[in-house]
């Protein structure tokens, strides 16, 4: 299960990821993996411990996972929550990846979800989950 | 579950301390972040937690510098070891790729080191792990209770509880002072990271 990344894929996956997210106003986007590695992240995280991020990010979303099971749910494929100033979505990407994006109060969630469900199939292919 | 992202030149592994609880798992991460540098290790984060019990995790981050070119980051994450969260033991052992079981020296938790054993390997036998091919190291925890004459299992019965089949590095370990805590460290990190290398070489 471990992941090798080419230079090439991390590229394709930046590519798609600015061209879908951060050029629709996300602040910040990271794609990890289910373990908490941090694959790529872009946008401007600067003051943002995005390793810390990742590990609570996939914790979390594995949390929801387990959560779902006991309530009969298959999985939730989407996490969001809202902040004064911040939002963050989480989405699962495939089988074993969530992709988080950070978001400010000047953009709409709708253009977020929107703007994931383009880029989801386009990520896919390069994580080997086609 | 290892990640390697060429493009930077970087290895990711994540390492998990497994063990029954009060066993001394979050002390030795404890001890690992106040002897580190800032270069090295990143922030600690500790959530859930209910006096000193682990309730879901701890974490942090390491920069371990160079091999034959590849930085290398590793994840250290703690269990909770109390038997009733075995539901979050197995989310956090999610992915991971290497293992330190942390045993409790006091003779009276003989068979909580036991039945944590036995625990950690059903849990990996759930993921299709089998507990003989992943990287692990034994740490025999609490050693400096001898000093103050608390009746402590001996090195001998507890390598032969636990570590008989398995015959893998293990080491006499005081957490609360240091003991015993880097070289644990970097027995598991050698081997998780040859183990990852290994599996990269062979694709
Ligand atoms: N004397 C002594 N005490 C220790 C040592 N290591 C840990 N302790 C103490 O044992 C208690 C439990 O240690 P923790 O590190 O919280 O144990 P844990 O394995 O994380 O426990 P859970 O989170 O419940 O699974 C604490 O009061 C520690 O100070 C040691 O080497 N020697
Ligand atoms: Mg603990």
């Amino acid at each position: 299960m471990d992941l090798v990344m080419s230079k090439e894929a991390v590229a394709g996956i930046v590519r798609v990821l600015d061209e879908h997210l951060l050029r629709s106003g996300a602040d910040c986007v990271l794609l990890v993996d289910q373990s908490g590695n941090l694959i790529v992240n872009r946008g401007d995280p600067s003051n943002l411990d995005v390793v810390a991020l990742a590990a609570l990010s996939a914790a979390n979303f594995g949390a929801t996972a387990e959560i779902a099971k006991l309530i009969g749910e298959e999985d939730f494929t989407l996490l969001f929550h809202k902040g004064k100033k911040e939002n963050i979505h989480f989405s699962r990407v495939g089988k074993n990846y969530l992709l988080i994006i950070l978001f400010n109060k000047d953009v709409s969630l709708g253009l977020i979800r929107l703007k994931v469900s383009k880029a989801l199939p386009q990520i896919l292919p390069y994580l080997g989950e086609e | 579950m290892a990640f390697i992202d060429l493009s930077k030149g970087e290895v990711q592994c994540k390492i998990v301390y497994y063990g029954p609880g009060r066993g001394g798992k979050t002390t030795n991460l404890l001890y690992i972040h106040r002897a580190m540098s800032e270069k090295i290790r990143g922030k600690m984060v500790t959530i859930d937690t209910k006096g000193d019990r682990t309730l879901f995790f701890d974490f942090l981050p390491l920069a371990l510098g160079k091999i034959h070119n590849l930085s290398i980051k590793i994840q250290l994450y703690t269990v909770p070891g109390q038997v009733m969260y075995n539901a979050t033991r197995k989310l956090v052992l999610k992915g991971v790729d290497g293992l330190v079981f942390v045993a409790d020296s006091l003779k009276v938790q003989k068979d909580k080191n036991i039945q944590s054993l036995e625990n950690l390997r059903e849990n990996l036998a759930d993921e299709n792990i089998d507990l003989k091919d992943i990287p692990l190291v034994m740490q025999y925890n609490k050693r400096d209770l001898a000093e103050a004459n608390i009746p402590l299992l001996s090195i001998a019965e507890m390598d032969a509880d636990l570590n008989s089949e398995l015959k893998v590095p293990w080491f006499e370990a005081s957490a609360l002072k240091g003991q015993g805590v880097f070289e644990t460290l970097r027995e598991i990190s050698k081997r998780t990271v040859k183990q990852v290398s290994r599996k990269l070489l062979s694709k």
